[in-house]
């Protein structure tokens, strides 16, 4: 059949771009690595997102804008200030909305031609792979391991690769799992870290550009497999320091060993994540189990009466500036070697900014022989909520 | 043997804030008790109690990963690249 100067060029679905479409994506059609036959496919792919946050945040931008025909994104979270400082896809006025509706709203906004489906919804063992089934791509941007061993299991259960990416304060991490058939994340890291010995994302913090820039490498990772084209990142792990402006690859080799893609195979279905993680039962019974409490509002009632108390603010120095109870500052750290400029004979109340690490040095405490110490239930946190608003929370 | 050790931002608190250190060695196991002994804060972070090297944290020399070299008996030569690579899971 003759091309006729003016039609749209057609797939072999019969998918074809508009003279807009082919405006919007020129800068692609002028490169031959993605060319007309590229974009198309790139409007036939369907990839889906667990998460829209620090890394969901570049990649729902660019995968909109690159005209990724179909993009999931699976999220249950509401929009917060302190997300404002890297997940860019949000504005101020956005906080309080659940984050798929903002991010739906934004990246429909970029790009009204592609398909947004939004799942505001935990993923789960339960819902995990009818979510995945009808897609050609996964991209890991979640914060927490459970969450991360899950995506990594359904991605081999059902063949699909699964484009990974992770930070932490300064660092990232990025890979393709399970592409073709290669290395997977239990491959790389047979089991995760036990609760409490990895800081959590609050305390640890993390560099507002940082996701920026992983994430984009898991965009860019997603659009080079839709295209079949250039090198994909598997079998190799990148590692990234912000702080040294450095990019290093470790070579990821498929683990014969490998309980789920190696070669004596034990799971052959999700299983329970939070267990296999160590923390079930920990959300229902914090770590303060146990551990001598006391309400903020028991607090200020007996600091108002003057009885002779001694705060203990077990935060770093950085935290102190942001805010503090006028307590004296040893952090958690420093304990053990400070623990001789306490007062034993006096009555102690530990606090962090939730109550955690405090709950870790009031245990610390009372095995060094001090009887009179609490923890104050839900740090710095709880105190600005109940007692003083005008206490930040951070 | 002279050899670079890298340390991981989540492990830097625990030796010294250093994100590198210089060492001598001949073998993985030689390098990590060497910088445990002066950094034993370091050491449940990086081993089991019964002294294995903890899952969630991969040991590679240069860019090999030492689960598929000797594991700690990995020998070692002057110039070569220990880094200690912890599993993080951060994207929010
Ligand atoms: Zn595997």
């Amino acid at each position: 059949m003759p091309i006729i100067t003016g039609t749209p060029a057609a797939s072999e679905t019969g998918r074809t771009l508009s003279k807009e479409e082919i405006a919007r994506y020129s800068r692609h059609l002028i490169m031959p690595e993605v060319g007309m036959e590229g974009q198309l496919k790139l409007a036939r792919a369907q990839v889906l997102m667990i998460g829209a946050g620090g890394l969901g945040a570049p990649l729902g931008l660019y995968l909109a804008a690159a005209g990724v025909g179909r993009l999931g994104i699976v999220d249950f979270d509401v929009v917060d200030f302190t997300n404002l400082q890297r997940q860019i896809t949000f504005s101020t006025s956005d906080v309080g909305r659940p984050k798929i509706q903002a991010a739906k709203e934004r990246l429909a906004g970029l790009n009204p031609g592609i398909r947004i489906d939004t799942y505001e919804t935990r993923l789960t063992s339960d819902n995990a792979l009818e979510l995945f089934r009808d897609y050609d791509i996964i991209v890991d941007g979640t914060d927490n391991f459970p969450t991360r061993y899950l995506v990594n299991d359904a991605c081999v259960l059902l063949g699909k690769p699964n484009v990974y990416g992770s930070i932490f304060r300064f660092e990232g991490q990025a890979t393709v799992f399970n592409y073709p058939a290669g290395p997977c994340y239990r491959c790389l890291y047979p089991e995760p870290p036990p609760p409490g010995l990895v800081p959590s994302c609050a305390e640890g913090g993390v560099l507002g550009v940082l996701p920026g820039i992983v994430g984009a490498i898991q965009a860019m990772e997603t659009i080079k497999l839709i295209l079949k084209t250039g090198e994909p990142l598997a079998g190799r792990l990148l590692l990234f320091d912000a702080l040294a402006m450095r990019f290093r690859e470790l070579r990821l080799r498929k683990n014969p060993a490998c309980p789920i893609c190696g070669e004596h195979r034990t799971i052959d279905k999700l299983i329970d994540y939070e267990e296999f993680c160590g923390i079930r039962g920990e959300e229902a019974a914090p770590v303060t189990n146990g551990i001598p409490e006391i309400t903020p509002r028991e607090l200020k009632t007996r600091l108002d009466r003057g009885d002779d108390l001694y705060i203990l603010d077990v935060r770093e120095p950085h935290e102190y500036q942001i805010c503090n109870l006028h307590g004296n500052l040893i952090p958690l750290g420093q304990l053990p070697n400070r623990v001789n400029e306490l007062d034993s004979s006096r009555e102690i109340v530990a606090h962090c900014r939730s109550g955690k690490r405090s709950a870790d040095a009031v245990e610390f405490l009372r095995k060094a022989g001090f009887q009179k110490v609490w923890n104050l239930k839900g740090g710095i946190l709880a105190w600005s909520d109940e007692v003083d608003p005008s206490v930040p929370k951070y | 043997m002279a050899i670079k050790l890298e340390i991981p931002t989540a492990l830097r608190p625990f030796a010294g804030k250093q994100s590198s250190l210089d060492l001598e060695a001949a073998t993985v196991g030689e390098a990590l008790k060497s910088l445990t002994n002066t950094y034993s804060d370091l050491r449940k972070h990086l081993y089991t109690d019964d002294g294995r090297i903890r899952s969630f944290v991969n040991i590679y020399v240069n860019d090999e990963d030492i689960r598929y070299l000797e594991k700690e008996n990995t020998p070692i030569k002057d110039g070569d690249t220990i880094s200690i690579v912890p599993s993080i899971a951060g994207g929010r």
